[in-house]
């Protein structure tokens, strides 16, 4: 059988009926059904559902129809993105037994260009961690490394791909849940920019940071699935008008000579030193591929990580108030309506959204909004104004993924700030709003993924994914 | 410190949130250390700087986010309440909040 990892491949099996697309799917079904015990990565499968879309796809085949981009590919995702008829459980107790009534745009216009849904997958609770250790559903362990966590908070996500278990799959990213569990797994992962691609459907973390992203095995494919689901919806008032360009047509065009960022602050200490040696490394090959490189400061990201989780978790406490046992998921009876309330939370939310909501509520509360709420929208202004101060200068910003490669698991879940501190190179584009992809550059001792990290200004897409697909090209996993 | 126990206690009840006993002492403590790295951010003078909430793009114009106020059929309320933990349609039925 052709390689049915990517697109293409997929396309090119079911062009030539090497396969249909329900043998396609039942082969990853097998595949799923050997690997998901260990790694934990679906916790729900849509068999019925992917049954009905391929037979669809087969039917097109059989008429000799033209078949739509993404025909019969599987595609996995995040259990924070709803999905009709289908739980959706978000990694909390508390949505256990959600069920939707409806599909995220992202969803239907994924399933509208052909793509197979094969299930959900694990995330940390709401999509707060960034080991994936905070899912009430246990945590997923790296497909590379299995001692190790596939990063968080989109870890499941990450994992299907890069174990064979999904062609493509949509993650979320809200500081970096998309970039870093890329980063662990070897694979390329896209945050747009905000605003280009529609959130309905998406079950709200922190609103004016959370995006929607895909992963897969080559930049290609991840242009792929943006083309599909970027682009304006009605039913999202934050996604935007801006033209969406053709992505595919972009990759193809040659590289001109562009200039890439250094930002000096991104390689102080901290770093891992085997990260440091593969980033130098992704450096060297992109000057030969014909990139300039600059020198650049961006003087607060040393401020990110504080400013970020002041706002995240203000949203967060204000966003996670629906959860109060009346509409949807779990209700502790009680006598009284508030011991209620208190008692399904209680019970419902694990300890990091726990902690996050009562950080997130104080830094709102009467007597402490200047001081830190206040304070940290300010420092977010400051470093949205770095990028634009770079992007005057350069094209794209190059910097690492993160500062470690995938840790053990079970290794930092006994202090939050050391894990929060270890999102320090993704959390500044979050609070920017610039588009961001992580691509695989090298592996530490053979084993160990580094990811690198480029950030485009705003609605910038094509120049970014231009830039990986080069170095992706140029042999950059292999580093 | 930061924060106090009573700080904790008065978050919890404005967030209808049940802690432990435990999870009260393990997050008050945590969450001191997290206020305190969060200090750093008084290194910076922001004293003219303009609070940013939302990413806007700036060539978002209002017409582009602004729609018509159209009336659109929602038959949804079946399917909601059909998942609801104590339904009693066409209503979601709470413990009794009136005291006669």
């Amino acid at each position: 059988m052709t390689s049915t990892s990517t697109i293409d491949g997929v396309k090119e099996a079911l062009a030539a009926k090497k396969v249909s697309a329900r043998e396609l799917l039942a082969d990853f079904y097998k595949r799923i059904e050997a690997k998901n015990p260990e790694l934990n990565a679906y916790l729900t499968l849509t068999p019925e559902r992917a049954r009905r879309q391929a037979d669809r796809i087969d039917g097109l085949i059989a008429e000799g129809q033209p078949l739509p981009p993404l025909a019969g590919v599987p595609v996995a995702i995040k259990d924070v993105i709803s999905t009709r008829d289908t739980k959706t459980t978000c990694g909390s107790k508390i949505l256990e037994n959600y069920i939707p009534p409806y599909d995220a745009t992202a969803v239907e216009r994924l399933e509208a260009a052909g793509a197979v849904i094969l299930g959900k997958t694990n995330c940390d609770e709401f999509a707060m961690g960034s080991s994936n250790e905070n899912s009430a559903y246990g945590p997923v362990k790296n497909p590379l490394a299995l001692d190790r966590v596939p990063g968080g908070s989109s870890g499941g996500s990450a994992a299907v791909v890069a174990a064979g278990l999904a062609v493509a799959s949509l993650g979320t990213d809200t500081g970096g849940s998309i970039r870093q569990p890329g980063s662990f797994c070897g694979i390329p992962a896209m945050m747009g920019s905000y605003g280009r691609v529609s959130r309905y459907g998406l079950i709200a973390f922190a609103s004016s940071l959370d995006r929607i992203g895909p992963f897969a095995t080559r930049v290609r494919d991840v242009a792929a699935i943006l083309q599909t689901i970027a682009g304006r919806d009605p039913h999202d008032s934050t996604s935007t008008t801006a033209p969406v360009p053709d992505y595919a047509a972009e990759l193809a065009k040659p590289l001109k000579r562009p200039r890439l960022g250094i930002p000096k602050e991104y390689f102080a200490e901290g770093m891992d030193p085997g990260v440091r040696k593969k980033i130098e490394a992704g450096i060297a090959l992109f000057r030969k591929l014909g990139c300039e490189l600059v020198d650049i400061r961006m003087p607060h990201t040393d401020y990110a990580i504080a400013a970020y989780y002041i706002i995240a978790t203000a949203e967060a406490s204000s966003n996670l108030a629906r959860y109060d046992g009346v509409r949807y998921g779990l209700r502790i009876p009680d006598d009284s309506l508030l011991a209620m309330y208190r008692k399904t939370r209680g019970a419902g939310f694990g300890p990091e959204v726990k902690r996050r909501i009562v950080l997130g509520t104080y830094v709102l509360s009467a007597g402490y909004y200047d001081a830190y709420y206040l304070k940290g929208q300010k420092v977010r202004a400051l470093i949205a104004q770095d990028f634009r101060d770079a992007f005057t200068k350069v094209d794209a910003i190059l910097t690492p993924t993160s500062p470690v490669p995938p840790f053990k698991l079970g290794e930092r879940t006994s202090d939050p700030l050391q894990m929060y501190l270890a999102d320090i190179y993704t959390v500044t584009g979050s609070l920017a709003g610039v588009p961001g992809i992580s691509v695989p550059c090298g592996r530490i001792d053979s084993k160990l993924p580094v990811g690198l990290q480029l950030f485009g200004p705003p609605f910038g897409e094509a120049r970014v994914l231009q830039l990986a697909h080069a170095f992706e090209q140029a042999g950059g996993a292999e580093l | 410190m930061k924060i106090s126990r009573e700080d904790v206690l008065r978050v919890a009840e404005l967030a209808y949130l049940d802690l432990s006993e435990a999870e009260l002492e393990t997050y008050r403590a945590q969450i001191d250390e997290i206020l305190e790295y969060i200090g750093k951010l008084n290194e910076l003078d922001t004293t003219n700087v303009e609070p940013m909430a939302q990413v806007l793009a700036e060539d978002q114009s209002a017409d582009a986010t602004l729609r018509e106020d159209l009336i659109v059929p929602c038959a949804v309320a079946e399917d909601v309440l059909a998942h609801a933990p104590d339904p009693e349609p066409p209503y979601f039925r709470v413990p009794k909040v009136i005291e006669r």
